[in-house]
Parts: structure tokens; C-alpha cells; sequence
């Protein structure tokens, strides 16, 4: 009890979040997430398929990009074609993290955030839209994006 | 380039930025239909009678219109007589002030309360066709009138909150109406393009539901959308949602029912 009080202070503002159920804890330097969340590196294949799913990571509802079926593309936010040539890896990983660190209007949703809000349903709350390791494997997708 | 050059080129370029950034509500003259939106074959389909399938539940709404029904075993007909007359226009002012709840009323709940208070008969349950069919058939009776929601007072804080709902964001993706529907309308969602969300069209026939639907099964599907909780049908939130979307349509042409992708 005692050790917990004295390590809580020292936990970045992320803290309670990262109680919560599936999301981990990070820290953030500058506009980026230098650190991955995970241990494992992320895969940039799984990270392509999850990119392209309209109804997990839903990135290709908004974004134009290298994705099969072009005509299905979004074309609400930037194009994800050249995004790792762009960004670097830590900017790209808080943008997928939470874009609304730097930008509270943007539209685009926090990926690995779980907040309060009681408008969320039932089915979702408590919930991050992606895993860490997910997170990981669009990171790592993205970082190839080099054109 | 000096400094106050840099300065000049930074201002030029938030005057530019401002107007996106700050989208907001849809000028008067920029206003368009969903109709507008869809494909031609789509909208073709809307414009004939004879293929738009939603007119099934029109032909079925005036046989229902005549038949008795209730306790009172009274028509809509026996008090309202020739919709053409009675019913012109009647869409196009509602949502409107009910004395009775005190607070605003939709077409559909208007046409429950008259079954319930008149009829003495049992409201019929959420997207029952029948109330559907009843519904449409009413709203056909305004086609082509502008949307002409009452200036009543006393629907202002309704209408309130209904502008509240709709720039709130909500759900696990934390997206308002306003963030699609007034800000990025005209762009593409995972290829399907944003209409400006305006209500004249319903009760209409949705393609991806085969069949008639309310303007709240549509809002519903929405929340669904962005993971968030739905009020159940009717509840007041949804009227009030439905106040403010007429306000925000007032002056465009009623076209139920209608037909989307």
C-alpha cells in the first residue's frame, strides 16, 4: 500500500488510464511515442489487412491509400500513401494512439484510449478501439509507406 | 523575408485555414438534398412513382386512412376528410408544439396520439409498417413544399437542444453529426459520399434496409455507426434531434418518401 502511494506520484497523467482494461501505459515525448507499447515488434502485414478492415481499425473509412478496392477509400482525411517518409515512427504512433494530444478537434479517434464518456455504448465501454499489439502492427505498416 | 513578412504570411494563411477549421453550419444557398447525393439511377427511382417502392406503403397508408379502427370506430377520414386539403403542408410544419406533453411532437407521434386520443385504438409500435404507411401517406400530401417548421417559441429550447445533440460528439469514436454533416459533407466515407443529413425525404425506402423507414431508424443507425448508445424510438431526445434538423432544412423541398442507398 504504502510502495503504491509512492509510486503513483511518479506515474506519467496516463496513469489511470492505464488501468483500465486493454490499454497500456506510454509516455509521450515531443509529438511522438518514442517507446512501443508492446514487447513484440508489430508486424507490417497484419497491419496492412487490420488498415484495410472497414470494420476493426475503420482507417480506410477516412483515408485515402495504398489499400485494395480504391473506390471503397474515404476521402475525409490525409492520404496514408508517404505517411513513413512524412512522420517518423514515434509521431506516427501518437497519431494512431491519440491524434487528439494535438488536436482536439481533429475527427479522427483516439485508437488506444478509453475515457469516461458515458454516450459510448455498452458493447464498446471500457474498451480501446485497438489493442496495443494492434496499434503496433499499423505502426509498423505505416512506417513502410515510404512513397 | 523579414519578419513582419513571415508575420503577414502566417495571418494570410489562418484566414485561409479559419474557414475549414471552423466549418459549421451550411450557408442557405449551399443546401442540398441527400437526393442530390446519390446516383442517377438511385434518384430515378425516387422521381417515378411507379418505381419507387416506398409508394406501396402511400397506397397502403390511404386504404388505411378510410378504415375504421378503435373503440371509436372512427376513420382518419371521417374527421379529416380529402387529404389533399386537410394534410397539405401538415408534414412540412411538424415537428410541432404539442399543449398536450407540453413539448414537441413528430409527424408519426402526432398520428399515435390522434390512434390513442381520437380512435381510441392502440398506438401502433416503432416501424410498424403501418404506421409507416400512414406516415407516408400524410408527408406525400406536402410534396414539393418548402420545410416550414412553426415559429412557436415555445420550441426554442427544444430546438435548443436538439442543435446541442447534434454538435455533441458521442460514441466510441467521438464523432458529432456536425463533424460529418456540416463539416465534411460532400466527402467521401468509405467510398459512400456525406449528404448534408436533412429529414425531407422521410418516411423513406432505404436500400440497404429494403424497406420504409423512419428518419429515427436512420438517426439510430447513425449512433450505431459511431458506437454509441441509442435513445429508444420516440424518446424525446430524437424529437427534439428531429426539430433542429427541420430548422436547419427550413426552405427545402419535401420529396416523401423518399429513396437512399
Amino acid at each position: 500500500m504504502l510502495a503504491a502511494m509512492l509510486i503513483l506520484p511518479t506515474l506519467p497523467a496516463f496513469g489511470q488510464e492505464s488501468a483500465r482494461r486493454g490499454v497500456v501505459p506510454y509516455e509521450v515525448e515531443g509529438d511522438g511515442i518514442v517507446r512501443p507499447l508492446t514487447g513484440a515488434p508489430g508486424d507490417p502485414n497484419r497491419g496492412a489487412a487490420l488498415a484495410a478492415d472497414r470494420q476493426k481499425s475503420l482507417c480506410v473509412l477516412c483515408h485515402p491509400g495504398p489499400f485494395p478496392d480504391q473506390h471503397l477509400h474515404g476521402t475525409l482525411a490525409p492520404d496514408l500513401a508517404g505517411v513513413g517518409k512524412r512522420l517518423t515512427e514515434a509521431q506516427i504512433r501518437l497519431r494512431v494512439v491519440d491524434n487528439k494530444r494535438l488536436n482536439p478537434e481533429t475527427i479522427m479517434p483516439a485508437f488506444h484510449r478509453v475515457t469516461d464518456d458515458p454516450t459510448v455504448a455498452a458493447a464498446w465501454r471500457g474498451r480501446p478501439i485497438l489493442g496495443a499489439g494492434e496499434v503496433e502492427d499499423i505502426v509498423a505498416w505505416l512506417s513502410t509507406l515510404k512513397e | 523575408m523579414t519578419r513582419g513578412q513571415r508575420l503577414s504570411a502566417w495571418l494570410l494563411l489562418a484566414a485561409l485555414a479559419a474557414p475549414l477549421a471552423l466549418a459549421g453550419e451550411i450557408p442557405r444557398d449551399q443546401r442540398r438534398s441527400g437526393a442530390d447525393f446519390m446516383a442517377p439511377e438511385t434518384r430515378a427511382m425516387q422521381a417515378d412513382d411507379t418505381a419507387n417502392p416506398a409508394m406501396l406503403w402511400v397506397l397502403e397508408g390511404d386504404a388505411l386512412w378510410r378504415e375504421p379502427a378503435g373503440a371509436a370506430g372512427q376513420s382518419c377520414a371521417d374527421c379529416h376528410g380529402d387529404t389533399a386539403e386537410s394534410m397539405r403542408g401538415v408534414a412540412a410544419r411538424h415537428p410541432a408544439f404539442d399543449e398536450a406533453s407540453g413539448r414537441p411532437i413528430d409527424l408519426q407521434g402526432r398520428i399515435n396520439q390522434c390512434r390513442a386520443e381520437r380512435q381510441s385504438a392502440e398506438p401502433f409500435p416503432p416501424e410498424d409498417d403501418r404506421l409507416l404507411a400512414l406516415t407516408a401517406y400524410v408527408a406525400r400530401q406536402s410534396l414539393g413544399l418548402p420545410a416550414d417548421p412553426p415559429d412557436d417559441p415555445r420550441l426554442v429550447p427544444f430546438q435548443e437542444n436538439g442543435r446541442h445533440l447534434f454538435e455533441r460528439r458521442i460514441g466510441q469514436l467521438n464523432l458529432s453529426c456536425a463533424d460529418c454533416h456540416d463539416d465534411h459533407w460532400g466527402g467521401r466515407l468509405g467510398g459512400a459520399p456525406i449528404p448534408q443529413a436533412h429529414p425531407t425525404g422521410y418516411p423513406l425506402y432505404r436500400l440497404e434496409w429494403q424497406t420504409l423507414g423512419s428518419l429515427q431508424r436512420r438517426l439510430r443507425n447513425c449512433m450505431t455507426g459511431v458506437r454509441a448508445e441509442t435513445p429508444s424510438f420516440g424518446a424525446p431526445d430524437f424529437v427534439d434531434l428531429e426539430l433542429y434538423l427541420m430548422r436547419r432544412a427550413e426552405g427545402l423541398p419535401l420529396e416523401a418518401p423518399g429513396v437512399r442507398p
